[in-house]
């Protein structure tokens, strides 16, 4: 269902793709690793099409995602290094102004979205009174309200805490279990069956 | 499937959140318009407080002040969204970036160059301007910031990855701009000379209106490259 062929890319004079080639099928989960600086995020952002790629292609369903990028993109939900909050808002707020501009959000799914990363009912809290790891579950809960088929995550683990990664964990497994499809960079181990599992090492 | 979010109602929504973000920090939008009026209030100080010498100098002060005002501006208009990682959602969001981009600088336009607009008259009349004059200064004001901002949103886009761009945005931004200057400072001379001022007018509103179609299409090109 997507996959990518041949990638090339240069970062300056660095060849950080150098002919990468790989395929994830619905249900699994593409985990992403390699040392800091191997040129995951660079990967992940390329897949996106937020970089554009020097060679290769990436499909998705089937199709060029160069070709239809807003097709792809209404499918896809990616999380980033930045969070995307605004430090005046609070959760529910933000994920109504964000994930809202994407699809129609009640008030009821934005408060249960925020329950399933462990947010209080009615937290009001502005977004620049949390810590990073609980700014980390709001983006998780955005990436929850989008309901896309297609995940890709940059660090979504990053910041939080053990409790907070079997969350996460059990949230991709769930997305999995539901036909979607993850790709995830991330150095820490993914609490979900082996089975879904694919990695990708970068060199 | 959930019901998708029409291209409006998003842009729409964007438009609320900006709004909501600049109403929680009003000091932050206040500033272009407060360094706005100290730019004008400084020209009879620099030169002389005769009313009738002042009054040929009043529109080039009122649009060197209008211009630098909104170029102090535009360092707020994406900045902050390109850092947190905003804009990049946007860019991926399926949604037609050039559309959000320009509901994102028509609440810019709100927040910074309507209070010029509001404010312009009444310094213009300070400076020793006829109170007939205010609806004329009014509406040159009008359509030159609505261009001011349009075209600035072009340049921020382009300095968003930099961390000290200010300098770079007025270089970027002040070539494009200077059409405005131009025939906004010529249709502000007319309008307190109680003159007929159709011609730069007329300019005016082309200006504005090729830059509203024009000019989101370009940030967006310009802020997809800065998120590389």
């Amino acid at each position: 269902m997507f996959s990518a062929t041949n990638l090339h890319l240069w970062r300056g004079d660095l060849h950080v793709l150098r002919g990468l080639s790989f395929s994830v099928t619905a249900g699994y989960c593409l985990q992403v690793t390699g040392i800091n600086g191997a040129g995951k995020s660079t990967l992940l952002r390329a897949l996106c099409g937020l970089l554009p790629l020097e060679e290769g292609v990436v499909n998705w369903r089937g199709n060029d995602t160069s070709r239809d990028r807003h097709a792809f993109h209404a499918e896809l939900a990616w999380l980033g290094h930045g969070t995307a909050l605004k430090g005046d808002l609070s959760a529910a707020e933000n994920l109504r102004y964000s994930a809202g501009l994407r699809r129609t959000l009640s008030a009821a799914e934005i408060g249960h979205a925020l329950a399933s990363v462990g947010f209080a009912a009615g937290d009001q809290r502005l977004a620049r009174q949390m810590s990073a790891g609980q700014q980390r579950r709001v983006a998780l809960a955005r990436v929850l309200l989008l309901e896309c088929a297609l995940w890709i995550l940059d660090e979504p683990t990053a910041n939080l805490d053990s409790h907070g990664q079997a969350v996460f964990g059990q949230l991709l497994h769930a997305h999995l279990q539901r036909g979607g499809l993850a790709i995830v960079a991330t150095h820490q181990a993914l609490a979900i069956p082996g089975e879904r599992l694919q990695e990708l090492e970068l060199t | 499937m959930s019901t998708p979010v029409s291209a409006v109602q998003a842009g729409y929504l964007l438009m609320r959140r900006d709004l909501r973000l600049a109403l929680r920090r009003p000091g932050e939008w206040l500033q272009p318009m407060v360094f706005f009026l100290v730019v004008i209030s400084l020209f009879p100080l620099a030169s002389t407080p005769e009313l009738s010498r002042l009054r040929d100098m009043a529109p080039a002060a009122l649009w060197v002040a209008a211009l630098l005002s909104s170029l102090l501006a535009l360092e707020l208009l994406f900045r902050e969204d390109g850092q947190d990682g905003t804009l990049e959602q946007l860019a991926v969001s399926g949604l037609p970036l050039a559309w959000l981009l320009l509901a994102k600088t028509c609440v810019h336009w709100l927040l910074t160059g309507l209070p010029l607009v509001l404010v312009g008259p009444l310094a213009a009349t300070a400076l020793g301007a006829p109170y007939a004059s205010m609806p004329g200064v009014l509406a040159v004001l009008l359509l030159g910031s609505v261009a001011l901002s349009l075209i600035g949103a072009v340049g921020a886009g382009l300095t968003l990855g930099l961390r000290r761009g200010g300098v770079l945005l007025a270089l970027l931004v002040l070539p494009l701009a200077v059409p405005v200057l131009i025939y906004g400072g010529r249709a502000t001379a007319l309008a307190i000379a109680l003159e007929p001022m159709t011609a730069p007018m007329d300019l005016l509103a082309a200006i504005a209106v090729l830059s509203a179609t024009l000019a989101p299409l370009a940030a967006a090109a310009a802020v997809r490259i800065s998120l590389e």
